[in-house]
């Protein structure tokens, strides 16, 4: 089957504020295939959960989709009633959010907010969707889950909490899983739980999970293909190892040196100097350009489009441009 | 002179938690000793929960310790009054949006300090300090009277810093002073730190939760597991070869922003969660996740023992 599983094209999602039109995401596309693990990589503000929340359209009331299309598996999501889309998060695509102390409702038990999702999309019901749930909690490594299942959420620890929103979201075994910043909420230890396990369920499972983060690490140790995103656009996509270990944009680049890694310990850093844009005034050209040291005049100007570097990876900067254009080899 | 600037001894921090009819104590801090050399970083890493926080505010005497001492330059810290300790040893909180009063003007958050010690004589003095504090931590002299609220966490952040530098300390605890920063910020205010130390020569105790962080800024590291401090060595001695089986499991658990280094190293999974610190498992409190517990384990508490080059390890099996 050659189309894609999801394919987004030039999503432009904005909200509506006091202060003005903030473009939250400007132009955003990617594909995703079968059993592939996708990283959204990028800082607060860059646009990467809301490109998530887009693809659920479970956007603030602010929120509003004003461009682009989401096509999953060749059908635009837009054309979709508000019916079919309750039939497409949970079944088809699922997430799990950052926080797993307040994405599960305090006053319900973990029975009824899992066999809740059960039976709203399958025809298990009672006694069957109950030992669906249990089932659910053992694949995702929680002792004991008769016991689990008549517990609140406040009797878990957060790793715990995390892996209910994980069995959740994998009830009714979804094609696409949307994590967003699973982790970041947990310790490290719990995290290489969470990891490992989320790792395990791909494998086994065979959904496709874009991942949203804006660890590094969490990134290269878990994804096929990396897109990496600033000021509501990409500004670079590639596989883990071209965007690694060959960035071409300037803040892929500046973003791998001031982070600590095993090579740099006895070595200044090297920030990125500047602070992170304003969403409300965004440059005319490329948004990264007020904290990149080797702008140019384009560069303030144009918005520079994405290049092929190579089959596995594209950047949109325009010194890469102008490295083409004087032959050399970008 | 040693060469000694905080020594803490046997330090212990309980909290009074009531349960039914009985009050219980919370173990937050259960018998911690280590040093802080002059101009020397500690850094300071634990799980949350770990009683880590605790450690430095109880030196800067926000809380009363319930036992133990903490010694500053050779004197007992809770011996001081402690208006003239503080300013010998200073804070930069972990949340930038709440550590700063929201009424009150850069000027005056870094002014502060310089007030309530009586370290300026007139106004033009004052207001020459402060300019000078702000150009230390990179922020222009026109931010001065303006309010945090205006400012990006980043910057706030610099205004926390140039605050503890008011007065001169020599010993400063971060906690966790870059956790609630973007990445691509973090760095900025990492270097900062360590340009502040090469000028000031200010020592400072480092307490994060991320160890690629902790070991860039640190000399020596101490890791912190249910209240007690289960291994101390020099940053790449702990790295490289980490002896205690906690301290093994959480390097291994760091995800490193390298793939090729990541997918080839072995994670140690460490199973299930950290137990309560109302309910402390008898003996080694990690037994109960330990690979290697034993029944000694289980029955008595190891101490931290010199394991040669400054590298002390507080396990039975190892």
């Amino acid at each position: 089957m050659s189309e894609k599983l999801l394919s987004v094209q030039d999503l432009h999602t904005s909200f509506f504020t006091d202060a003005g039109e903030v473009q939250a995401v400007n132009g955003v596309n990617f594909d995703l295939d079968r059993g592939e693990i996708l990283g959204i990589v990028g800082e607060s503000g860059s646009g990467k959960s809301v490109t998530a929340y887009s693809i659920m359209q479970i956007l603030a009331d602010t929120g509003k989709i004003v461009g682009g299309r989401i096509l999953y598996k060749g059908e635009d999501l837009s054309k979709w009633s508000e019916k079919q889309m309750q039939g497409f998060r949970g079944k088809c695509c699922s997430i799990i959010f950052q926080d797993p102390m307040t994405s599960l409702n305090p006053v319900f038990t973990i029975g009824s907010q899992l066999t809740e999702a059960i039976t709203l999309h399958t025809d298990k019901h009672g006694r069957e969707a109950n030992a669906r749930a249990a089932e659910l909690l053992t694949l995702v490594g929680i002792n004991e889950p008769e016991k689990r299942l008549k517990q609140y959420p406040f009797e878990l620890s957060g790793g715990m909490r995390q892996r209910v929103m994980i069995a959740m979201a994998l009830a009714c075994e979804p094609d696409i899983l949307i994590a967003d910043e699973p982790t970041t909420a947990l310790d490290v230890t719990i995290q290489a739980q969470i990891l490992e396990l989320m790792q395990d369920l791909q494998k086994k499972l065979g959904m496709a999970v874009i991942l949203v983060t804006h660890d590094l690490g969490v990134i290269a140790d878990m994804c096929d293909n990396i897109v990496v995103m600033y000021g509501g656009r990409i500004c670079e996509r590639g596989t883990a190892h071209e965007i690694f270990y060959n960035p071409k944009h300037e803040y892929t680049r500046g973003l791998l040196r001031s982070i600590p890694n095993v090579n740099n310990m006895k070595k200044k850093l090297i920030p990125i100097s500047g602070t992170p844009i304003n969403m409300l005034c965004m440059p005319k050209g490329c948004a990264f350009c007020a904290r990149c040291d080797n702008a140019m005049k384009i560069c303030l100007t144009e918005i520079p489009q994405e290049l092929w570097i190579n089959d596995n990876h594209k950047a949109a900067c325009w010194l890469n441009v102008r490295d083409a254009f004087e032959g050399k080899e970008v | 002179m040693s060469d000694t600037l905080v020594e803490v001894k046997n330090l212990k921090q309980y909290f009074p938690v009531r349960s039914g009819f009985k009050t219980i104590p919370l173990k937050a801090v259960d018998d911690v000793s280590f040093t802080v050399d002059r101009g020397e970083t500690l850094g300071l890493v634990g799980e949350s929960g770990c009683g880590k926080t605790t450690v430095g505010r109880t030196i800067l005497r926000l809380y009363e310790p319930t036992g133990g001492e903490i010694r500053y330059n050779g004197e007992l810290v809770t011996d001081r009054n402690i208006t003239a300790m503080r300013k010998q040893m200073q804070m930069v909180f972990q949340d930038p949006y709440s550590s700063l009063d929201p009424r009150m003007t850069v000027e005056d958050i870094i002014g502060e300090p310089l007030d309530v010690h009586h370290l300026c004589s007139n106004r033009k003095e004052r207001r020459e300090k402060i300019l000078e504090l702000m150009s230390y931590v990179g922020l222009n002299a026109e931010h001065a009277r303006r309010y945090a609220h205006e400012f990006s966490g980043g910057q706030r952040q610099r205004i926390g810093i140039a605050r503890a530098l008011a007065v001169d300390p020599k010993f400063i605890v971060c906690d966790e002073p870059v956790s609630a920063l973007d990445v691509s910020i973090q760095a900025q205010v990492i270097n900062m730190f360590e340009q502040l130390q090469e000028k000031l020569g200010v020592a400072y105790l480092f307490i994060a939760h991320d160890l690629l962080v902790v070991h860039h800024i640190s000399r020596r590291i101490a890791v912190m597991y249910l209240g007690k401090i289960v291994e101390v060595a020099e940053s790449d001695e702990l790295n490289e070869h980490p002896v205690h089986p906690y301290t093994e499991s959480l390097l291994s658990a760091v995800p490193i922003p390298d793939p090729d280094v990541t997918r080839a190293r072995k994670r140690i999974l460490l199973e299930g969660d950290v137990p309560s610190p109302l309910n402390m498992p008898t003996g080694c409190a990690f037994r109960t996740r330990c690979r290697f517990a034993t029944e000694q384990c289980a029955n008595e508490c190891p101490a931290l023992t010199d394991r040669g080059g400054g590298h002390f390890v507080a396990c039975w099996n190892k």
